[in-house]
């Protein structure tokens, strides 16, 4: 389904370039923020949207500075509350394409109430998450997605928290469209950021970035060659679940348990395995617990692409049709009117 | 039976929280409005929905003042007390004028009642004494309402609820007023349910035919219809006044309105009110919580509409960070903060002015914002109207402070017609602002406002954001003296707003003088009243209000250089005593009350009497 905000196509196609801001961009060397800034530019030209209809809104952190470098409107607010600001551009143009940038601190820490209640109310925007796994630009401290045991500079012995897992929040909190990419493997990121787009709803995208200061390597078991194939799974509609370094191994429910396939033991058939359906809630919920070790201590690939899509009404349109329909059954309410009230008197 | 005239009287309507005395005390208001009364209301609830039955804990009061001379307060004494049970003849027998009229429903004095009000040993203030020097009229309303409601077929519950209106119709009949407005208003508000309306309006009869038929009652009285300037008028809340005001700011600012609001007394009724607004294009966003309604509305604004957050004290210091925001945004949006009694939960159903230098100061960095009060419920209107065009032509935040007094009470108002307000100049930018067809987001007009953008505009793409702007292009800047640049710039497009200001000049009373009494917000009434009472009475008195606290009008020091002396009555322990002190280096005195009530005539009266007498 396309989005609204796509339907006025620009005269001349724009370019990656175009979206560049005259701003020198100044993350650290290395920082996988440049892999998905440099994504988002290049797709945006296809979503045929001028560029100044096009909002980025950003919180605090080193994702956030995002903004700056998109040459379309931007702001870049206050730790953790740009799903908040977002809302509020969205109700009041809804013909805005409104992005959201956020990181593992700004979206799940600070802002984890705005977070929730954004994906449940469902606006026409998209909320990416840079999730490094470490607060980066107040210079290393463990974040609500760091490991337990996690040392960093606020925990010399180990963090003694478990971390949230996003996806399963996001699912959690009714979110329309949950999807995991990371900073590595660009061409992934530039289709579930076209997904995103065309996604009409809130779409939540966990993009893994890597911190080459603070966190160096974190996600790299699932970007590397050595062990992406065997420690990560790519999902998608209608396909069944394989992974493994020739593409060996699958993944196949037992009632609710997901258990892994060995391909090639005799009597294995790729019949068997999980068929990827991103309308299922309930495997979407299983699919996203692909994170630790819930299933019986078994560890699973990481997965990766769209877990879950629903199509359900969005916010500033339901806001948008009780205005019309008040119009519509009372007229536009006149000020006099309104000044009036219900009941007057006149003194002569 | 003789009518005896009289210029005004103070009626208190108190009973449990069940009892319906903010109905009554309403529908009596509404009637003597419409006859033509000048009149202010205060109702008074508990921060309880339902205090345990009986208790002084649940006591709710209504209090109306109505007259035929200009009425400013629901008045510090009342002529009447109307007590549903024991527990509110115990709260408000205190303020029951010497020798004033009590109405007790004795069903409501029994041991339980009496128990539970605290009278000890179950001793009944009706019988002992207590209210020798009262005119005392014992009345066993739930009885004689249960008699007239017999057979109704309604149950024992619907028919206790009846009972406020027997005492409705017996004051009308006291004062004299019809039924008519009353009768209609409960044949409308239970069309559905014509048995309940059948039995309100039986009992509303017997309440007066029982006024006219005993021999209770010496006499009955008449307040005249008040003086009123020739209109149409209507009654208003500070909260309907703050409402649609706020509509009023976006229909002539063309700037259609967003309100981003989280429920907290007393301010949740701003937000109901605009919630049903919506054939006017409002749309009003329950946000999750304090900050995310702020930061909603600063989206709502960012977005080209007029962006509005109302709250109260506890609300307000959870907005703070997003203020300063807002601030370095330099983008409109009208902040209203209803005061109550604070800190923290404090005394959310009272009053108090203890706001202001929060609204002042209470943010991080230098980030000056104006600050404007409303001085009655109807000024309230004026108030955010006056809040939102600063905002929209100063491209800033506005704070406008109310409170509960203010916000819960009601007046007669002469409304406007919208032909007779100002329009709101409100202009989008929509090409380039330099010569050489670039757009700079930050380079300031005359008045250092910066322009306005709506997203969407070809050509204009910028971004804007909570770090330090470089001047005029308002890119990211660390740069030390653009820094304290930008932070006075920001300081001197707020003083700019002054300019538009006419000169304040007093309320009451001469220019120069003896002594002035500077009040600001909702202390305007009782002010006004006392100094026009002891100016009366041949006293050098003046009375100067404030409605812009910052910028101060532009001749505010001048003006109060011109009195030997300067009292400042607030509800807080001094904050704008504090503020007068520090700018003009004078003298000023502070006289505080911190009871969560608001001044009453007399308290200012004997203060300002003192303050004259002792120098």
């Amino acid at each position: 389904m396309m989005s609204d905000t796509a339907v006025q196509a620009a005269t001349e196609k724009l370019t990656a370039k175009d979206f560049a801001s005259n701003q020198e961009v100044k993350w650290c060397p290395g920082c996988g923020d440049y892999s998905i800034l440099k994504q988002v530019q290049t797709v945006f030209p296809d979503f045929g949207i001028p560029k100044e209809n096009v909002v980025f809104i950003s919180g605090i952190g080193c994702a956030a500075r995002f903004t700056y470098y998109m040459d379309t409107y931007g702001m870049h607010s206050i730790h953790g509350r740009a799903g908040a600001i977002a809302s509020g551009v969205k109700a009041m143009n809804p013909e805005l394409s409104v992005w959201v940038v956020s990181g593992d601190g700004d979206a799940l820490s600070i802002g984890g109430n705005h977070f929730i209640h954004l994906m449940r109310r469902n606006f026409d925007l998209n909320y990416l998450v840079f999730n490094n796994q470490i607060y980066g630009l107040t210079k290393g401290q463990y974040s609500p997605t760091s490991e337990k045991g996690k040392v960093a500079k606020s925990t010399p012995f180990g963090s003694i928290e478990v971390p949230f897992n996003p996806s399963e929040i996001a699912l959690g909190a009714k979110s329309t469209f949950v999807a995991r990419s990371q900073d590595r493997d660009p061409k992934h990121m530039q289709m579930v950021l076209k997904r995103a787009h065309e996604h009409k709803g809130t779409s939540f995208v966990e993009i893994y970035q890597n911190c080459p200061v603070f966190n160096d390597g974190t996600f790299f078991a699932y970007s590397e060659k050595e062990s992406k194939k065997e420690q990560s799974l790519y999902v998608e509609h209608g396909k069944p679940f394989i992974f493994g370094a020739n593409e060996d191994k699958g993944i196949k429910l037992d009632g609710h348990v997901p258990v892994i396939v060995d391909l090639t033991a005799p009597g294995a058939s790729v019949n068997d395995l999980w068929i990827h359906d991103e309308k299922d809630k309930t495997k979407a919920n299983i699919l996203a617990r692909f994170f630790d070790e819930t299933f019986d201590g078994v560890s699973f690939p990481r997965p990766f692409g769209v877990f879950y899509t629903e199509d359900r009404p969005v916010y500033e349109g339901e806001m948008q049709a009780q205005v019309q329909e008040q119009i519509a059954r009372k007229g536009k309410a006149s000020l006099d009117k309104i000044l009036a009230g219900d009941k007057t008197w006149t003194i002569l | 039976m003789p009518v005896v005239e009289t210029d005004s009287v103070v009626i208190r309507f108190s009973g449990d929280s069940g009892d319906g005395m903010q109905l009554t005390g309403s529908q009596f208001t509404d009637t003597a409005a419409f006859l033509g009364n000048d009149l202010s209301t205060f109702p008074e609830f508990p921060a309880e929905i339902r205090a345990p039955i009986g208790t002084t804990a649940g006591v709710s009061g209504f209090q109306v003042h109505f007259g035929s001379k200009k009425i400013y307060t629901p008045g510090d004494e009342y002529d009447v007390l109307v007590a549903m049970n024991a527990a509110a003849l115990k709260v408000d027998l205190p303020k029951l004028k010497k020798g004033g009229i009590v109405i007790a429903n004795t069903a409501g004095f029994d041991k339980k009642n009496l128990n539970l009000a605290g009278y000890k040993d179950a001793v009944n203030p009706l019988e002992d004494g207590t209210l020798e020097g009262y005119q005392l009229h014992k009345i066993d309303v739930t009885r004689f309402t249960k008699d007239c409601l017999e057979g109704s077929g309604l149950g024992t519950k619907d028919i206790d609820r009846s009972k406020n209106m027997f005492v409705l119709g017996l004051l009308f009949w006291m004062f004299d007023e019809p039924m008519e407005y009353t009768v209609a208003f409960i044949n409308e508000k239970f069309a559905k349910k014509p048995e309940i309306a059948d039995a309100n309006i039986k009992t509303l009869k017997a309440g007066w035919n029982f006024g006219d038929h005993t021999e209770m009652f010496a006499n009955r009285f008449r307040v005249s219809p008040a003086q009123m300037e020739k209109g149409v008028y209507r009654n208003i809340s500070g909260n309907q006044a703050t409402a649609i005001g706020l509509i009023a700011a976006a229909e002539l600012s063309g700037m259609p309105l967003f309100l981003g609001s989280y429920p907290i007394t007393p301010a949740s009724d701003v937000l109901h009110e605009l919630s049903k607004h919506k054939s006017a294009n409002v749309k009003t966003f329950q946000a999750e919580d304090e900050i995310a309604a702020i930061c909603a509305a600063i989206g709502a604004s960012y977005a080209g509409g007029l962006g509005v957050t109302t709250t109260s004290g506890p609300g307000m210091s959870l907005k703070a960070e997003a203020m300063g925001l807002a601030t370095m945004l330099e983008i409109p949006l009208v902040i209203v903060d209803i005061q109550r009694g604070g800190p923290s939960t404090g005394l959310p159903t009272k009053t108090e002015q203890s706001d202001l230098l929060m609204a002042m100061y209470g943010r991080h960095g230098e980030a000056p914002l104006p600050v404007i009060a409303a001085s009655s419920p109807a000024d309230c209107f004026y108030t955010v109207f006056e809040a939102g065009r600063i905002a929209i032509e100063h491209m800033t935040p506005v704070i406008c402070l109310t409170d509960g007094y203010i916000a819960n009470g009601t007046e007669p108002w002469k409304f406007p017609a919208a032909s007779e307000l100002k329009a709101i100049k409100a202009e989008f930018t929509v090409a380039p602002n330099g010569e050489d067809g670039i757009f700079y987001p930050y380079r300031r007009d005359e008045n250092l406002v910066r322009p306005m953008v709506k997203p969407g505009t070809p050509g204009l793409t910028h971004r804007i954001g909570g770090l330090e702007k470089q001047n005029e292009t308002g890119n990211v800047s660390y740069d030390a003296k653009n820094h304290e640049v930008m932070s006075q710039l920001r300081a001197a497009k707020i003083e700019k707003i002054a300019d538009d200001m006419p000169p304040i000049k007093p309320d009451t009373g001469e220019e120069t003088g003896e002594l002035v009494v500077l009040g600001w917000g909702s202390t305007a009434g009782a002010i006004k009243t006392a100094v026009r009472e002891l100016r009366a009475e041949g006293k050098d008195v003046a009375h100067v209000h404030l409605r812009y606290i910052n910028p101060f009008p532009k001749n505010l020091g001048e003006l109060l250089k011109g009195y030997k002396h300067i009292l400042i009555p607030e509800m807080n322990n001094g904050q704008l005593v504090n503020l007068i002190r520090a700018k003009y280096l004078l003298p000023a005195e502070g006289f505080s009350k911190i009871q969560g009530l608001p001044f009453t005539m007399a308290e200012l009266k004997n203060k300002i009497l003192e303050v004259l007498n002792n120098n």
